[in-house]
């Protein structure tokens, strides 16, 4: 088995390093256009030198969604590679090279933001036209991410050849898993930012095909959650039974739900296009038919968290229906801030349901009830479960020990997250059922009776836009200080192991060719037909709109 | 699998499976289905096409009405419409430049007007009131004026 006393070595801790350094000073920048966002919206702010309100949402966007979830975890998976399979002199410059590729092409993007060309948001749906640097810098990043890509498919292969007839380490299975999803999904966005948006932008072709475009980046949409998502299963799975003094409920059930994973939540990105013309119904309900497909891996994923929490309380001597409850470490940061994570998931999942359900989309869709939706998924369980994973991982990087002090400052910043979050998504998606749009900067709607409703709702975002910066800030202050301040010491890298009750793990489940196979197959069905559609039906294609966002 | 959890999953899945008859139900049988018009246009030509080179309110019939609106930045032409109460209105339309959003918040009225496309969504209503219409589709540095009112008498 893992041997868990050692952390990685030097130059490893030092690659998975450089990716949190810019995760965390992506949290720190976003979260301050968060905070201003909801000021403006509000009415009690009014941005200075002529600073629009959609550049800041469109900084928002890329940096928490797309940087800081990339680079934490290409970083997170790279450290659990190098712990469960290892990672040789090749496969670190090859990572390396990514990170440089993926660093660069986020500042090119940024710097574009930043001089006001590319007000587009972070969906860039055309016909918006961003200056061509925007899209170039995005690619890039891409790009880079398919060397991670390859580094770990790479890294797990040779780990096989070194290790015959042995099944692979479970976190090494899931990385490659949730690397494959992001490998696939991502051809998507490539495709349209690279044979469609980069020409068109550069003045190489004079318009675009605008649903063609959307619907490749909503083939790509839906399972970049995903991708954010399951790094926080993985610590769910395999890191937080060590934690709180268990082990894996089943490795065979485990390995299921990401296999599942893989395979549904691709073919379902329509359901982000439900209200759109040009799609043909029938396949519209059939993607959303798929989509909930994808719930029952979640479904396996609670039972298997809450069997390991029962098992592990009672393996304690805690008994009665709920009494386990009381064995679990809730005074640990490690544990408590995924927990409160996973807790979000329940109104979080179930908001997801309504949104997913064809005809129901259209009381929600484009409110800010979806805003209010994610900052539940990305912005609660996984960003409070990346925290909690920030807790061990750092310290046991830089050698350094996680505080009593830091541990207790940990759960002040875990309840002061879910108190803001509860007041701004609460009252986003409270607004949004009443039909205020997301996406929109402070407007009295003409003095709309409707609309007045609306500011309260608005002003409740800011108090709890207000608390969450407060937030931001503890955390961002817990990782410098465990990057620099804190103790030397050697912290533990926890990796769980199987329960000796759990089934054997069957075969098949490792059998690389049938999963990719049935993932292509699913994508083909759901796809093709509607593609094509899509294409024979194409209308003449539409020039780009630049000066409309300036 | 243990026995709870093959429970487990045979009830949640049973629901979901009984929520998506119940949708596909509504959506092909009442006709409930979210808006999905496939009629095409030249984005660029819209003026000049029928019936976007006449936008306006039409009476069809008793109490029915055919709204032909151009959404375009940062205006919903024609604007500020009145229509008899308990009239049923279909709504067509299309972007003559990005992407927006018609959106009549309190009713289920929410549909994307995109360039190219022709998109149609009707509605009913039955209650007297200005109803407020918004775009909810981030379309320039104007989306948030981008608003107009339908009102019902
Ligand atoms: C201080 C904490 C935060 C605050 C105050 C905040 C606030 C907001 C507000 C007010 C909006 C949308 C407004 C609109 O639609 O007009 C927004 C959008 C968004 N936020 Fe946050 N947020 C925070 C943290 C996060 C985090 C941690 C993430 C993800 C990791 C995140 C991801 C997003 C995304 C993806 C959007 C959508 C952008 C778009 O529609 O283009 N936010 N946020
Ligand atoms: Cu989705
Ligand atoms: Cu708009």
């Amino acid at each position: 088995m893992i041997k868990n006393s050692v952390a990685l070595n030097k130059l490893d801790s030092k690659l998975v390093m450089a990716h949190m350094y810019v995760a965390f000073i992506s949290l720190f920048i976003g979260g301050l256009m968060g905070l201003l966002q909801t000021l403006v919206r509000s009415g009690t702010l009014v941005l200075p030198f002529g600073i629009s309100y959609y550049q800041l949402l469109t900084v928002h966007g890329v940096i928490l969604a797309l940087v800081l979830t990339t680079f934490f975890i290409i970083g997170f998976q790279f450290a659990l590679m190098s712990k469960t399979v290892g990672m040789s002199d090749k496969q670190r410059d090859s990572a390396w090279f990514g990170f440089w590729i993926m660093l660069f092409g986020t500042v090119t993007t940024a710097i574009t933001i930043l001089l006001g060309k590319a007000n587009v948001l972070y969906t860039f749906y055309a016909p918006l036209k961003a200056y061509p640097t925007f899209y170039i810098g995005l690619a890039l990043v891409v790009v880079g991410s398919w060397i991670g890509c390859f580094t770990n498919f790479r890294q797990l292969y040779v780990w096989k050849k070194k290790h015959p007839g042995e099944k692979s380490p479970l976190l090494a299975f899931m990385v490659v898993i949730n690397m494959l999803l992001w490998f696939i999904a991502t051809l998507g966005v490539a495709a349209t930012v690279i044979i469609q948006l980069i020409p068109w932008s550069l003045g190489m072709v004079d318009t675009v095909n605008v649903l063609v475009s959307r619907t490749l980046f909503w083939y790509f949409g839906h399972p970049l959650v995903y991708f954010w998502l399951l790094p926080a299963y993985m610590a769910w799975y395999a890191i937080i039974p060590k934690i709180i003094g268990g082990k894996i409920f089943s490795d065979s059930l485990a390995r299921l739900a990401f296999v599942l994973f893989l395979m549904f939540s691709i073919p379902v990105g329509f359901h982000h296009q439900l209200t759109e013309p040009g799609i043909d119904p029938v396949w519209k309900f059939i993607q959303v038919v798929l989509t909930f497909m994808v719930i029952i891996p979640s479904l396996l994923t609670a039972f298997s968290m809450f069997a390991t929490f029962e098992v592990t309380g009672r393996s304690k001597g805690y008994t009665g229906l709920f009494g386990w409850l009381k064995g679990l470490p809730w005074k640990d940061v490690r544990f408590f801030a995924p927990m409160v994570g996973m807790i979000t998931f329940i109104p979080a999942g179930t908001g997801g349901i309504i949104n997913a359900s064809n005809q129901m989309n259209q009381v929600v869709h484009n409110t800010i009830w979806v805003t209010g939706h994610f900052h539940l998924t990305v912005g609660t369980t996984v960003i409070l479960t990346f925290f909690g994973i920030s807790y061990w991982l750092i310290p046991s990087l830089t050698g350094r020990k996680l505080t009593k002090k830091i541990n207790t400052l940990g759960m002040i910043q875990t309840i002061v997250w879910a108190f803001g979050m509860s007041i701004m998504s609460g009252s986003m998606h409270i607004a949004g059922l009443l039909g205020a749009p997301r996406r929109s900067s402070y407007s009295t709607y003409g003095g709309s009776e409707q609309a007045t409703e609306w500011i309260g709702y608005q002003i409740a975002q800011a108090i709890g836009g207000s608390i969450l910066f407060i937030g931001i800030i503890l955390m961002v202050y817990i990782f410098f200080y465990m990057v620099f301040a804190a103790p030397k010491g050697q912290e533990e890298f926890p990796i769980a192991e199987v329960s000796e009750d759990a089934e054997p793990t069957p075969k098949f489940l490792e059998n690389w060719k049938l999963w990719i196979g049935i993932t292509v197959a699913l994508i083909l069905f759901a796809y093709t037909i509607p593609f094509l559609d899509i294409i024979h039906h194409s209308p003449p294609g539409s020039p780009g709109f630049d000066k409309i966002i300036r | 699998m243990n026995r709870l959890e093959e429970l487990w999953l045979t009830v949640s899945v049973g629901i979901l499976v009984i929520f998506m008859f119940i949708i596909g139900y509504q959506t092909f049988a009442l006709g409930m289905g979210p808006p999905s018009h496939k009629e095409t246009i030249d984005p660029q030509q819209v003026d000049q096409i029928e019936p976007f080179d006449e936008p306006g309110l039409k009476m069809l019939g008793d109490k029915q009405y055919e709204v032909v609106m151009i959404l375009q930045a940062f205006a919903f032409t024609p604007s500020h419409i009145e229509i008899p109460i308990g009239s049923e209105v279909e709504f067509t339309m299309t972007s003559k430049d990005v992407t927006h959003g018609f959106q009549i918040p309190g009713t289920n009225i929410n549909a994307m007007v995109m360039p190219g496309h022709i998109q149609k969504i009707s509605h009913t209503f039955n209650e007297p009131g200005e109803y407020l219409v918004v775009c909810n589709e981030y379309c320039g540095i104007g989306h948030q004026a981008m608003s107009t009112t339908i009102t019902v008498k």
